[in-house]
């Protein structure tokens, strides 16, 4: 090694990989062993001639009875088949754009061939779980919308999971003491507020942002449930808040499959939808976005042109607390309808890893939001399935995911350029 | 433009040999360096987190509000008894009596451990709250050796404490290996350890291996007597775990300022580009500190199963605890001895917060928002500053230990 660095840096560099070529070349090795793990646990984990049976409607849709029986043991093979091809492409790495793509493809058809196993002999709702996948993506998506705007300023908020704890705790109190609308407005009020505490934390006094943000999260763990047992406890009727109805939206919302999943929702879906698109124009295509990712990117060079970093931040800031108090009261007026201490259990958390996930993108944010929202529908049907694998374990499913995620599985992604730093005007 | 990074190594904090009571004062507060200013921030840091307490008492006191309709004189007096009995019931619970001193040293001793784990983190730039996984792995870890071995005492509590402290590091150190191979955030990565932590638990809780024989509920066996943490004092609850905390404070105050790899440390955590400029291997570093940082938080969790009844692992026996070390090591300003006052002052508290729910009926989870209140003012000596309009002589300190989400 030496002695080649001696006779010249060019020869070495010729003969090393890229760092996208080893990373290929791991990901391929990793996806021929996945092959081979699909082939002997799930192929040859079933009794030969079991069928798997997967609803793809629900009980009382305008078209019922919509099923897909399959060979368990088969349809697992054609997937080895499938995964191990991949992989082979992705070893001979000349389409290493695709590497991403070939791994996600194989990821999911892993998770199909699970299901086979896991169905064998059995029925299986499958989209039941797909609509559980997007419900259940909600809250992180938001959460990671929330984030994203922050960080496309460079104000880290890690205050996420406080912030989702207050407003559904705010949600749920004012929701019954009102009605449910009155709730949803006062848990986005009081994720403005709290965003406003970050930002004033953060830009004002130049805390670190991520004390500031952790000081935030155990004020709110400390504060919502010290008022649960004390006004909650004392006081039952203020936490029944009810819940927003779903609205089908007519002829879209009887198409199989995705009917169920995207167009009978309720108002929360929807929304999530809408900001999505919304916060992905505004980003890139106003004057609104530029000025906010120029303040993400370089500060200075913003403040020279005449913009005001500081103003800027502070409305992101507090635009991010606002959606995450609509998660919030996603939680409270949605989901559980009502409130129970911690009941975030770390989807503020898993919420930021979906934002880095989806590399700082709205879209992304929602794409990584429904993966991480499938892990948890996975983890809540099998556990009705009845698998031999402990429920123990499949509760571990979401925060193994966020820990891959986060290791860099989907390659390194890029923060914006001065998060985290507190702008100091000179 | 220069880089913000090159300019937080700060020559008194690369040289510690010669640091005075004074300087240490200085740091730990960020106010002046005479005794008087440097307590000044923390104790109007815990007047103000006591007043905004009491505030909050009183707007959730619904017995009283019901009163202020019709009689508000009598509501605002029995609002004000409320927060007086809350207040005294924290003070007696905490430091009224020989046995309330026994209780907050007794709370203490986790928090030190915890406090410690973090505060090693912070001085090299690792924010790890992961502290509660590994108290959980560690606490394990330590059970298992404490029914699974017999030998007397003299050698049987050693051995607990060490394979809790290799638990504990084995935990924080996969975090430490994630951040120097991938570059994943070690805030992320130990939360989520937390949460797989915490699933194991309970699943080995009700394995053959773990559970209690002649149970179905989720607890595990008792630790043997040859195990368990004796009491300093006969009857009160206080243990030789508090020695280990002290001992704990020692080791970790000469690993930081006394050798060479708390040097490193310091340095990768002043500047990680200075750092690896200086020959360190930042990468072995990032591994090695979340070790250490996880072989006291796993310390801590032996101390929740073999230093007080029932001696068992149960659901997430660590608790707050995990998460109250961050506080502390804030508030210690992560500094050794810093932690040790910060951990008897929250272990006051919570000594007297567990008074104060059963005497006054206030809450524990009160002490949560109090403990997250001194944080902020103490986080943010600029705030508390401002609001009592304290003139200092440096303000030119930002305490920015994070730069975002990259390796």
């Amino acid at each position: 090694m030496t002695a080649q660095t001696m006779t010249g840096t060019e020869e070495v560099t010729l003969r090393r990989a890229t760092p996208e070529q080893r990373r290929a070349r791991a990901i391929g090795i990793v996806m021929v062993v996945l092959a081979a793990f699909v082939l002997w646990v799930f192929g040859f984990g079933v009794d030969g001639g079991d069928t798997s049976t997967f609803n793809l409607s629900l009980p009382g849709a305008r078209f019922e009875n919509i099923k897909w029986e399959v060979d368990s043991r088969l349809l697992s093979i054609i997937l080895a088949v499938i995964i191990a091809f991949l992989g082979g492409m992705v070893l001979r790495r000349t389409y290493l754009r695709w590497t991403n793509v070939a791994l996600a493809v194989s990821l999911a058809l892993t998770a199909l061939s699970f299901l086979t196993w896991a169905a064998a002999g059995k029925s299986f709702s499958l989209v039941g779980m797909l609509v559980s996948t997007v419900v259940l993506s909600i809250p992180v998506t938001l959460g990671a919308l929330s984030g994203l705007m922050c960080e496309r300023v460079a104000v880290i908020n890690i205050a996420i999971e406080g912030q989702l704890l207050t407003t559904a705790f705010v949600g749920t109190i004012v929701g019954s003491a009102a009605n449910i609308w009155v709730g949803l407005v006062a848990a986005i009020a009081t994720g403005a507020l709290l965003g406003a505490v970050l930002a004033v934390l953060a830009i004002r006094y130049h805390i670190d942002q991520i004390i500031a943000g952790v000081v935030i999260n155990i004020f709110a763990l400390g504060l919502t449930s010290f008022l649960a047992r004390r006004v909650l406890s004392a006081e039952p009727s203020l936490n029944s808040p009810g819940r927003f109805a779903s609205v089908k939206i007519p002829f879209l919302g009887d198409i199989p499959v995705i009917g169920p999943m995207f167009f009978d929702q309720n108002m929360f879906v929807y929304g999530t939808f809408i900001l999505v698109i919304a916060i992905h124009l505004g980003l890139f295509y106003t004057r609104w976005g530029l000025r906010s990712r120029s303040v993400g990117e370089h500060p200075k060079a913003a403040d020279t042109v005449g913009i005001d970093v500081h103003r800027t931040r502070y409305r992101n800031v507090i635009l991010g607390g606002c959606i995450a108090g609509f998660g919030g009261a996603f939680l409270t007026l949605s989901q559980v309808a009502r409130f129970e201490e911690n009941m975030t259990a770390g989807i503020g958390f898993i919420g930021l890893a979906a934002m880095i996930f989806g590399r700082w993108m709205p879209l992304g944010a929602l794409g990584a939001g429904l993966v991480f929202g499938f892990a948890r529908a996975l983890q809540q049907k099998l556990g009705i399935l009845g698998t031999p694998i402990p429920s123990e374990f499949l509760s571990m499913l979401p925060y193994i995911v966020t820990i891959i995620v986060v290791a860099g599985v989907v390659g390194k992604s890029r923060p914006p350029a001065a998060d985290g730093q507190p702008y100091i005007k000179q | 433009m220069t880089d913000p990074d090159l300019e937080t190594s700060e020559p008194d904090e690369q040289d510690d040999e010669s640091e005075t009571t004074g300087d240490f004062l200085a740091r730990a507060t960020g106010v002046g360096s005479s005794m008087k200013q440097a307590l000044m921030v923390p104790a109007l840091a815990l007047l103000s987190a006591l007043i905004i307490g009491a505030i909050i008492m009183a707007v959730t006191d619904v017995d009283s509000l019901r009163l202020w309709g019709d009689d508000p004189g009598e509501a605002f007096s029995s609002t004000l008894r409320g927060i007086g009995s809350a207040y005294k019931a924290l003070f007696v619970g905490s430091l009224g009596s020989r046995r309330a001193i026994t209780e907050t040293l007794f709370a203490a001793t986790p928090l030190i451990l915890a406090g410690l784990a973090v505060a090693v983190g912070f001085q090299a730039g690792l924010f790890n709250i992961g502290a509660n996984g590994q108290m959980h792995v560690g606490g394990m870890i330590g059970l298992w050796v404490g029914f699974g071995v017999s030998a007397p005492a003299i050698i049987h509590i050693p051995l607990a404490i060490l394979g809790a402290v290799l638990g504990g590091a084995l935990w924080g150190g996969l975090a430490g290996l994630l951040k120097a191979r991938t570059g994943a955030h070690e805030v992320i990565t130990t939360i989520m350890l937390n949460f797989i932590a915490l699933f194991m638990v309970d699943y080995l809780l009700t394995g053959s291996f773990f559970q209690a024989e002649g149970r179905n509920d989720p607890i595990s066996r008792r630790a043997d007597e040859s195990a368990q943490f004796p009491t300093l004092f006969g009857d009160f609850r206080v243990h030789i775990g508090f020695l280990v905390a002290l001992g704990a404070v020692w080791l970790v105050w000469w690993l930081m300022y006394r050798s060479t790899i708390g040097y490193e440390f310091r340095a990768v955590g002043a500047n990680p580009d200075g750092g690896k400029y200086a020959g360190m291997n930042v990468a072995w570093v990032y591994v090695a500190v979340m070790g250490v940082s996880g072989a006291l938080a796993g310390a801590a969790g032996a101390n929740q199963v073999l230093g007080l009844e029932p001696y068992r692992a149960f659901s997430n026996f660590a608790g707050d605890t995990g998460f109250d070390a961050i506080a502390l090591a804030l508030l210690g300003r992560s500094h050794p001895v810093g932690v040790l006052f910060a951990g008897l002052l929250f272990g006051g508290l919570r000594a007297g917060g567990i008074q104060m729910q059963g005497a006054a009926g206030i809450p524990v989870d009160l002490v949560l928002v109090l403990q997250a209140l001194i944080i902020v003012f103490i986080a943010a000596p600029e705030l508390v500053k401002a609001v009592y309009r304290i003139k200092t002589v440096d303000d030119t300190k930002s305490s920015s230990i994070s730069t975002g989400w990259g390796s």
